[in-house]
């Protein structure tokens, strides 16, 4: 930004703070991906001293920042046209693309330089695809041109467990693999019992979403695939080097409700659905959020009983 | 009398400036921290100023 539009902004008191900045970086899914990164550094049977742990997960979380960012300048004509999103920095004119675009660029080099000083260049090489598949794949190809947007879109939110992993352990496994798997199959369940019930703005952005182009009858089908591949991924997490016996009593209880759930949705039809505003749809989707914290949760609490020579099998 | 004339923009940016210090104060304590943690490790202190590198010293015959 020049002086000189740092000023007309000034004077019409619309120069962006501190905050809009930290807005353009989306601190909830920052807050998600720190949460999993974390979980994935926690579950790796290497330990990390505090420090770099911290560092680790810090510039995870500005990766992901920049990510957002990035999004934000891309996408600022879609979200000038939605309601959800008309109040994005960008959109707002608080902060300029140019602006977005280059703070977006400068933390993505200073996150993937950073973590690949302090912990390995393996775990940096991930972060640096996931910015890029994020950016790249998702947000300039593939969103705007296919409704299985959401299912790659979940690709770049379950590479962050992953990356904690490499920190720690300078590879991946299957345990990362499987951690991958959980977030990646549950992205569209969750996404879509969204989308079921909140009539979103997406068709006139033009953004392909599934309940538009194919119909709300194939969204229901579509969340009881994915929930019924999610099972197998989840349950099977438990019995690798991360599980043990109160994760995997968790994941059959959090499974089974959650598959109960998506065969509920599927049953349905639109006119059951609108009779009781979409209760069981609210219902799947405030669940699903659960279903992934506490799956996370259960993977750090068998971490930490393993620490104390209690976990795993 | 202030030598600078304290502008509009100044007041505005308030806010912004001291979000950027803290960020750039927070980043020299992460890279000290790091710094340490790296020593305490036990990764390799060898450095490139103004002293010989004993990886690269040639060793004396005899």
């Amino acid at each position: 930004m020049t002086d000189a539009t740092a000023h007309t902004l000034a004077s019409r008191g619309g120069e962006a703070q501190f905050g809009d900045y930290v807005a353009l970086m989306k601190p909830r899914v920052m807050s998600l991906v720190v949460f999993t990164a974390l979980v994935g550094l926690l579950a790796a049977p290497v330990s990390v001293p505090p420090m770099i742990g911290f560092a680790a997960i810090l510039f995870i979380a500005i990766g992901a920042g920049a990510s957002g960012a990035l999004n934000m300048w891309y996408d600022a004509d879609i979200d000038r046209v939605m309601k959800r999103t008309a109040r994005r920095p960008v959109p707002a004119g608080k902060i300029e693309p140019g602006e977005a675009l280059g703070l977006g660029v400068a933390l993505s080099a200073i996150s993937v330089v950073m973590l690949g000083l302090a912990t390995n260049l393996v775990a940096a090489g991930f972060l640096a695809f996931t910015i890029f598949f994020y950016i790249a794949i998702y947000t300039i190809w593939l969103k705007r041109l296919t409704p299985q947007n959401i299912v790659i879109g979940g690709a770049a939110g379950a590479f962050p467990p992953m990356i904690g992993w490499t920190v720690a352990t300078g590879g991946i496994s299957i345990e990362a693999v499987l951690m991958f798997g959980l977030i990646f199959m549950w992205t569209p369940p969750h996404f879509w019992a969204l989308a079921l019930f909140m009539k979103s703005d997406y068709h006139k952005a033009r953004v392909p979403m599934l309940t538009v182009t194919h119909g709300r009858a194939e969204t229901r089908k579509q969340i009881l695939i994915y929930t019924v591949l999610l099972v197998p991924v989840a349950i099977g997490a438990g019995f690798t080097l991360i599980g043990g016996p109160v994760y995997l009593a968790a994941a059959g209880i959090l499974n089974a409700l959650f598959l109960k759930g998506a065969w509920q949705i599927w049953h349905r039809d639109e006119v059951t659905a609108e009779a009781d505003g979409y209760a069981v749809e609210k219902r799947v989707f405030r669940f699903s959020l659960f279903y992934l914290f506490l799956h996370f949760g259960a993977l750090a609490l068998e971490a930490g009983l393993r620490a104390a020579g209690m976990g795993g099998w | 009398m202030p030598i600078t004339k304290v502008h509009d923009i100044h007041k505005h940016r308030l806010g912004r400036n001291i979000g950027v210090a803290l960020c750039l104060v927070g980043f020299m304590a992460i890279v000290f921290g790091l710094t340490i943690a790296k020593i305490r490790q036990g990764a390799s202190m060898e450095a490139f100023d103004h002293q010989p590198r004993v990886s690269i010293t040639p060793p004396e015959e005899g």
